[in-house]
């Protein structure tokens, strides 16, 4: 208990936009509201009925009237609707040089996965000043994530990946929620992200990584899951080599073409036969249940290592531990 | 409406008298009987909702979850909606002051299928009997909205129950739509045009086009989650090769039309109110009967603007904003318009005038917030969060429900015959709105602030606003137990009353005693003027400014 708050936190790069329009939709909508009350009060005094036999005289109408309070509303919607309009595409386009992180839903728990490996469950760490690209999918029911200091939310679906993003501005301790109802625990579905100063983020991001990069993950799971016996990287194999795949148009049966993002890798190793390449048999098994949401992310991160105009390929786990990861993840980033 | 001769005669049997027996009841045919059956049946489902909505304000009392089990809390939300929505606020004003007032106020001897009109109520009751047995044996966690995969696949609580219940209860609001077509079309007195209906009649007519536009789709909807979770076929959990935002778009082409099969009669009953009580017609007349009509068609297409951050094209929610503003528009002209009203009028400071103004001011206040959701980029911040609570709470709390209320207050004189004692019935009009008010205005904050919908626990920041609305809850609860009461009390001993207790212009009550006879009308009535005549031919001016 306390005083009460009014506003939330500002800490993203588009939340003071996103403020300025909320006090512009406040100041608009609050004279108008403050004009009809005034009207009414004002009117409902003055023109009391006085006697039960008062009769005023009708006033049918006016074309001029009807004109005018059709037409205010209709143009002040459109400045709100153009401002409004800017502002969405702004908080929905992710800027160039916005690192990325994986987010999974799962009832009723965020895990996040950082590209150097590093994982964590409801929390969110990121450097102050960077841009954060997250892509996010579900284990299950369709969650929603909200970060309400950065005025972000992106829904977040099972089979699909969706993505959010924000650069944040401030260094804190911000509230995380799950905004889509998804259960019995939905309101324990919350976390905290940490933006930290960069020098920070990157001791927090080299302590305890374990297991290899997100890419060395992906690239094992390659191998034990047999994928390199057909997908041979010289072209040979039973199935297509995946070199230089990622991020590239791919010919399918009948020349139609499909950009390979993250979505038709994903559906490529879950159903492959939804998305045939030319030239290919239908011979690959279905993984559908046989791999988890997170091993789905480091596959497809393996396989964006060895993608298009790829700078530092996965394969060579020899890249420095001490280079950052940041840095790395920056160049792996534009790869896409 | 010519003038008639103010003796109607008193000593005949009227609708209430005619028969006693409960044969006669349960199985009427006469749309004032009907009506009557669907307001009891409604207010015990107003009652039970309430009960539910109690509930969840103690429980927010706190931060931490410490009322109910998190899964109770869930069952207790998701019921206090399903009720509300699809069994109160639906039928609420529609299926009892619409099936009494309709062929009253249009000069006919009943609705064009008196049958039907039973049925629809047994199929209101079955579907009413279905949803709450799903809760007796143990409830349903879905929220109101059903979303998928959850409500397909993931809840283990009785959710084919209850959406079985929704599923037939649609049939029963299909057929009344259906009813009041037919009726306004084909049975409207002699010369009675288009142009001279009660704007309650053109309110109830755009509704009645969503009714039977809008609920086969979600009656469809049902049937493919049924499917889904009985048969395993996939149409909307991605495991089985569905979609799970096509069943979004499938709801919201019905739900986001049925708020307006909620708002619209509410509409309605306020022009009716305001003309009344202010002795003038409504200004500009064909203009609010119109917009009626524009806020049924382009509320169709709207539905996007519930998906914005649904992974939805970003182009089509470009198309949902725009239509969401160009929505709004209908609804400011006819605030403006009941505005204007007034100007000049002979405005009583009566319990149904007190309602209108209070409607005025509430469905501003929730109309203006929906321009904050309609606006995408606010909107991301905002969907999900207790704004959009508090939003359709002004909306359908504060306009329908006040709106219901004036309505029921200004026709109780001829449903019932009796008058209700009006010191107390303007009191409890005061203490709705103000604990109304209290209730909801904080949940505007707590939404900016982030405080997401369908919590059990917040975080301790939200308490001070929560305790408010709690505060709030109590003070509305209060505020409805007097109506309950009066208005009860009232049967028994309410002073007797005259036909026309408001001098109040319309066939219903021109023409027909209070409460009317069985078949209405002695004779058919011929109409001769506009609706709303209340000053003679010659003092009817137009503005021009």
């Amino acid at each position: 208990m306390g005083s009460i708050p009014f506003l939330p936190p500002s800490a993203s790069s588009v939340s003071g936009e996103v403020d300025a329009f909320y006090f512009f939709m406040v100041a608009v909508t609050a004279f108008f509201s403050l004009l009809v009350f005034g009207l009414v009060v004002f009117m409902a005094v003055k023109y009391r009925r006085k006697s039960d036999q008062d009769q005023p005289r009708a006033i049918l109408g006016s074309v001029p009237l009807e004109i005018v309070w059709t037409a205010i509303p209709f143009l002040i919607g459109m400045v709100m609707f153009g401002w409004s309009a800017k502002i969405f595409f702004t908080i929905m386009t992710p800027p160039e040089d916005a690192i990325e992180m994986y987010a999974t839903g799962k009832q009723w728990m965020w895990k996040i996965q950082h590209r150097n490996g590093k994982r964590e469950i409801n929390e969110l760490h990121v450097p102050v000043g960077q841009a954060i690209k997250l892509k996010m999918t579900s284990e299950d029911v369709i969650h929603s994530f909200f970060v309400p200091a950065f005025r972000t939310k992106m829904d977040v679906l099972p089979g699909r990946y969706t993505t959010t993003w924000f650069r944040p501005t401030k260094v804190g301790k911000y509230h995380l929620f799950c905004t889509e109802y998804c259960g019995t625990k939905h309101s324990g579905m919350i976390g905290w992200v940490y933006v930290m100063q960069p020098e920070d983020y990157q001791k927090w991001l080299q302590g305890d990584s374990g297991e290899g990069t997100l890419a060395q993950r992906g690239e094992k799971l390659f191998n034990e899951l047999g994928c390199a016996n057909c997908h041979r990287t010289d072209g040979k194999g039973r199935g297509p080599s995946l070199v230089g795949v990622a991020g590239e148009m791919v010919e399918l049966e009948r020349g139609a073409k499909v950009l390979a993002d993250e979505e038709y890798l994903r559906e490529s190793i879950l159903n492959p036969q939804a998305k045939l390449v030319a030239g290919y048999q239908g011979i690959m098994p279905v993984f559908q249940g046989l791999v988890s949401e997170d091993q789905l992310l480091q596959l497809i991160e393996y396989l964006k290592s060895i993608g298009k105009t790829q700078k530092a390929p996965a394969a060579k786990p020899a890249a420095p531990a001490s280079r950052t990861a940041a840095t790395a993840a920056t160049v792996q980033g534009k790869g896409l | 409406m010519s003038t008639v001769s103010s003796t109607i005669p008193e000593a005949k049997p009227n609708y209430l008298t005619s028969d006693f027996s409960i044969k006669s009841w349960l199985l009427t045919t006469d749309h004032k009987r009907i009506g009557i059956l669907y307001l009891i049946s409604i207010s015990l489902m107003f009652l039970l909702g309430g009960i539910l909505a109690g509930l969840i304000r103690l429980e927010l009392l706190t931060p931490t979850g410490d009322v109910f089990q998190p899964e109770n809390y869930n069952k207790i939300f998701t019921m206090h909606g399903v009720v509300m929505i699809f069994f109160f606020l639906i039928p609420s004003i529609p299926a009892t002051l619409g099936n009494f007032l309709i062929p009253l106020m249009i000069g006919a001897r009943d609705l064009a299928f008196p049958r039907i009109n039973l049925l629809s109520w047994y199929i209101y009751l079955v579907g009413g009997v279905l949803t709450l047995s799903a809760m007796a044996l143990g409830g349903v966690d879905t929220g109101w909205t059903f979303y998928t995969p959850y409500s397909s696949t993931y809840s283990n609580t009785y959710v084919m129950l209850t959406a079985l219940g929704v599923f037939v209860s649609g049939f029963s609001s299909i057929l009344t739509g259906l009813n009041f077509i037919v009726t306004i079309h084909r049975m409207r007195a002699p010369g009675l045009t288009w142009f001279r209906l009660p704007l309650f009649v053109w309110g109830h007519y755009a509704t009645s086009l969503i009714m039977i536009l809008g609920t086969p789709v979600v009656a469809v909807t049902i049937l493919l989650v049924a499917l889904e979770r009985g048969l395993r076929i996939g149409f909307f959990d991605p495991a089985l090769g569905g979609d799970p935002v096509l069943f979004q778009h499938l709801f919201w082409f019905y739900s986001h039309p049925a708020v307006y099969i909620m708002i619209l009669p509410g509409m309605g009953v306020q022009s009716e109110l305001i003309a009344a009580m202010s002795r003038k017609k409504v200004f500009g007349y064909e203009v609010v009967a119109i917009s009626s009509v524009a806020i049924a068609v382009i509320g169709f297409l709207v539905w996007g603007h519930h998906m914005f951050v649904s992974s939805q094209s970003w182009y089509a929610g470009l198309v949902f904003s725009f239509l969401s503003f160009l929505v709004a528009v209908p609804s400011a002209i006819k605030v403006f318009n009941w505005t204007a009203t007034l100007y000049r009028g002979s405005n009583a400071f009566l319990t149904p005038m007190l309602y209108a103004y209070g409607f005025i001011g509430l469905f501003t206040i929730g109309g203006l917030t929906g321009l904050f959701l309609s606006a995408m980029g606010l909107d991301v911040h905002m969907h999900d969060t207790y704004f959009v609570v508090a939003h359709f709470h002004y909306v359908m709390v504060g306009g329908a429900i006040m709106a219901f209320l004036g309505g029921l207050h200004f026709w109780w004189p001829k449903m019932t015959g009796r008058m209700y004692y009006e010191p107390l019935a303007r009191l409890s009009a005061v203490l709705i709105f103000v604990g109304f008010n209290l209730t909801f205005f904080p949940q505007f904050i707590l939404g900016y602030l982030g405080m997401p919908r369908r919590y059990h626990a917040y975080p301790e920041e939200f308490q001070v606003l929560n305790v408010l609305s709690t505060a709030g809850a109590t003070v509305l609860a209060i505020g409805y137990l007097f109506p309950a009461t009066y208005l009860l009390y009232s049967l028994f001993k309410g002073e007797k009353a005259p036909a026309n207790p408001w001098n109040a212009k319309g066939l219903e009550w021109e023409q027909a005693p209070s409460p009317p006879p069985t078949f209405n009308f002695d004779h058919t009535p011929e109409v001769h003027e506009p609706a709303y005549a209340y000053a003679p031919e010659k003092e009817k001016e137009v503005v021009h400014s």
